[in-house]
């Protein structure tokens, strides 16, 4: 069996991306944040260190809704479900 | 919606096990139900292991309910699996009882059961709403009177959060605390279809039977968990489960969370029972762990919390069990919703009558016999040592190496002494007592 990354782990979901982010990071806030472990906790690795200016940075479009960062996050993020038709579908679940 | 015409009994938010359940109760006992989902249909959002212990709750559900509804397969077969680094011992649990009809537990898929389960919703009467996201409650000077979804304002006289581990509502509504890393483990899990022939064969099962399989140690690198494979018609559901707490705590530069599925997935435990088979979901999921200074307050003046929102989870030994004690909570406060509207009274103490028949029955009995069970669980001992050293005590003694064979007593003696009868060790076996 082949092992998948886990973008195209994301890609088998169905997920119904909507254009407004549901979860918002306060640069200002990451920039402070010692601790970041958004980074490594989250199951859908959608928080990165971008290389070039060494801040976090997020894609909201794979987003499983867990609340993992939600309650992790040091500060108080701005988190909440994308509207009602958008986000994560389980066929399975 | 402001005229009083359009206002409900009961709005019901979450169509999970928890909140179908209590609109089921109500609306059979002929109150109007509003059931509120912010997925495409009960269910899309919904994630478990998953088995469901159908004993407890057989009963409050009618007797063709459990005969149609699609679960995936009785299980008869149960395995725990101690990991080492290198090695792991299985020991397979079978009995009678496990074979018995009606069987006590299946596995089931969330998306297909909450999904059925909402057509039954439906044709009880009730109305259910799916792509509704309940954004915050409603007030009429302080008292709740329904909730806001977006723009709209639905008014009903109780508003049951059965909203799930993070419930905003129980929150809002003060009954909960702010959503914190203790309490809670996150479970990653992937679904893989696979032929139910293969699925019987690799498991040793007979047609149509289920197996579930617990795994504890190395594969949750030294952080309370474990990780579950059960077996379904026709696929394999195969995750984990961490705390946050300890999640939260790894450096930032670990591997990401979903590496440690990856890793468990490729263990030789695991791999041939999945070869050949197709990766067909990937999902996340919170679960809240009931908390060790006891639960929330479930109940306020026309609100009530159901289900995992009211963190009625029991985490004992590996398993995690939810289902059923929430479908027994939204069965409940159905039912205290009814009695409340005979009186004409939504108020606190009126609507505690929910909280007297949770301890009556068996969610608050099972609940405080497992009390004790996180604090226990808490041992990283449990995860770290024990599983590594009961491998390696049989690789003692199955292992011949080029030498011959050791005595097997003097090792196996001193192994026994410096892990288990170790001042931690023993520890460990004290705090035990109260399981
Ligand atoms: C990985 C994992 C494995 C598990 N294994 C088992 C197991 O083997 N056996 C077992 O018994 N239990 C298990 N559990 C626990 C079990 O899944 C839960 O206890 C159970 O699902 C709780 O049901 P619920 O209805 O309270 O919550 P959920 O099933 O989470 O339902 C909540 C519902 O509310 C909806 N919702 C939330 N907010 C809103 C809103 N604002 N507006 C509208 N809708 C909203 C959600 O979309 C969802 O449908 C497991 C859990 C996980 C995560
Ligand atoms: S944990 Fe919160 S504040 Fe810290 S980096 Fe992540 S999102 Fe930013
Ligand atoms: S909610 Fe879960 S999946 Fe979504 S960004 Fe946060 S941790 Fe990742």
């Amino acid at each position: 069996m082949k092992t998948l990354s886990v973008d195209q782990k994301l890609a088998l979901d169905a997920i119904k991306p909507q254009d407004e982010p549901h979860i918002r990071l306060d640069p200002g806030k990451c920039r402070a944040c010692k601790a970041r472990p958004c980074l490594q906790a989250c199951p859908a690795h959608l928080y990165t260190l971008s290389p070039e200016t060494g801040e976090v940075t997020f894609e909201h479009a794979g987003c499983l809704e867990c609340g993992t960062c939600l309650a992790l996050c040091p500060e108080d993020l701005d988190w909440s479900y994308p509207a009602g038709g958008f986000g994560v579908q389980y066929r399975h679940g | 919606m402001d005229s009083d015409e359009q206002k409900v009994d009961l709005i019901v938010v979450g169509a999970g096990l928890a909140g179908l359940s209590c609109a089921y109760e109500a609306a059979r006992s002929g109150l109007s139900v509003l059931l509120l989902e912010r997925g495409d249909h009960p269910g899309a959002k919904n994630v478990s292991g998953g088995r469901i212990y159908i004993e407890p709750v057989r009963d409050l559900m009618p007797a063709k309910f459990w005969q149609d509804a699609p679960l995936e397969r009785p299980v008869t077969s149960e395995s725990l699996v101690l990991m080492g680094p290198s090695s792991s011992v299985t020991l397979v649990f079978s009995s009678e009882s496990m074979r018995a009809d009606p069987p006590s537990s299946y596995t089931i898929l969330r998306s297909r059961f909450d999904r059925w389960f909402g057509e039954q919703v439906e044709a009880s009467g009730a109305f259910v709403v799916p792509q509704a996201v309940a954004t915050g409650l409603l007030r009429d000077g302080d008292r709740i009177a329904g909730v806001r979804a977006g723009e709209e304002d639905l008014e009903a006289d109780v508003v049951v959060a059965a909203d799930g581990a993070l419930s905003f509502l129980a929150r809002e509504a003060g009954l909960a605390p702010g959503l914190a890393p203790a309490g809670h483990a996150l479970g990653i899990k992937e679904v893989i279809a696979l032929d139910p022939g293969r699925i019987e064969d690799r498991l040793a099962l007979a047609p149509g039977q289920g197996a579930a399989r617990l795994f504890l140690g190395d594969l949750t690198r030294s952080m309370v968990g474990g990780g579950f494979l059960y077996s379904n018609r026709d696929s394999i559901s195969l995750g984990l489960v961490v705390s946050l707490e300890d999640l939260g705590g790894r450096p930032d530069d670990a591997d990401g969370s979903h590496a440690l599925l990856d890793a468990f997935k490729e263990r030789p435990e695991i791999r041939p029972l999945v070869e050949g088979g197709e990766t067909v979901e990937y999902s996340a999921h919170l679960i809240p762990e009931l908390p060790v200074g006891g639960l929330p307050s479930r109940v306020t003046d026309n609100l009530l919390v159901v289900g995992d929102a009211a963190g009625l989870v029991i985490y004992h030994g590996i398993t995690v069990r939810g289902m059923d004690l929430a479908m027994a909570s939204g069965v409940l406060a159905a039912r205290a919703c009814v009695k409340a509207r005979e009186a004409g009274d939504f108020s606190a103490s009126a609507l505690s009558k929910y909280d007297r028949m949770l301890a009556e029955s068996f969610v608050m009995r099972d609940v405080e016999r497992h009390a004790a069970a996180p604090g226990f669980l808490a041992r990283r001992r449990l995860y770290e040592t024990y599983p590594r050293e009961i491998c390696d005590l049989l690789e003692d003694l199955f292992r011949v190496g080029p030498d011959g064979k050791e005595r097997l007593y003097p090792a196996a003696w001193k192994r026994v002494r410096r892990t288990f009868l170790s001042m931690e060790g023993l520890k460990d076996l004290w705090a035990a007592r109260k399981l």
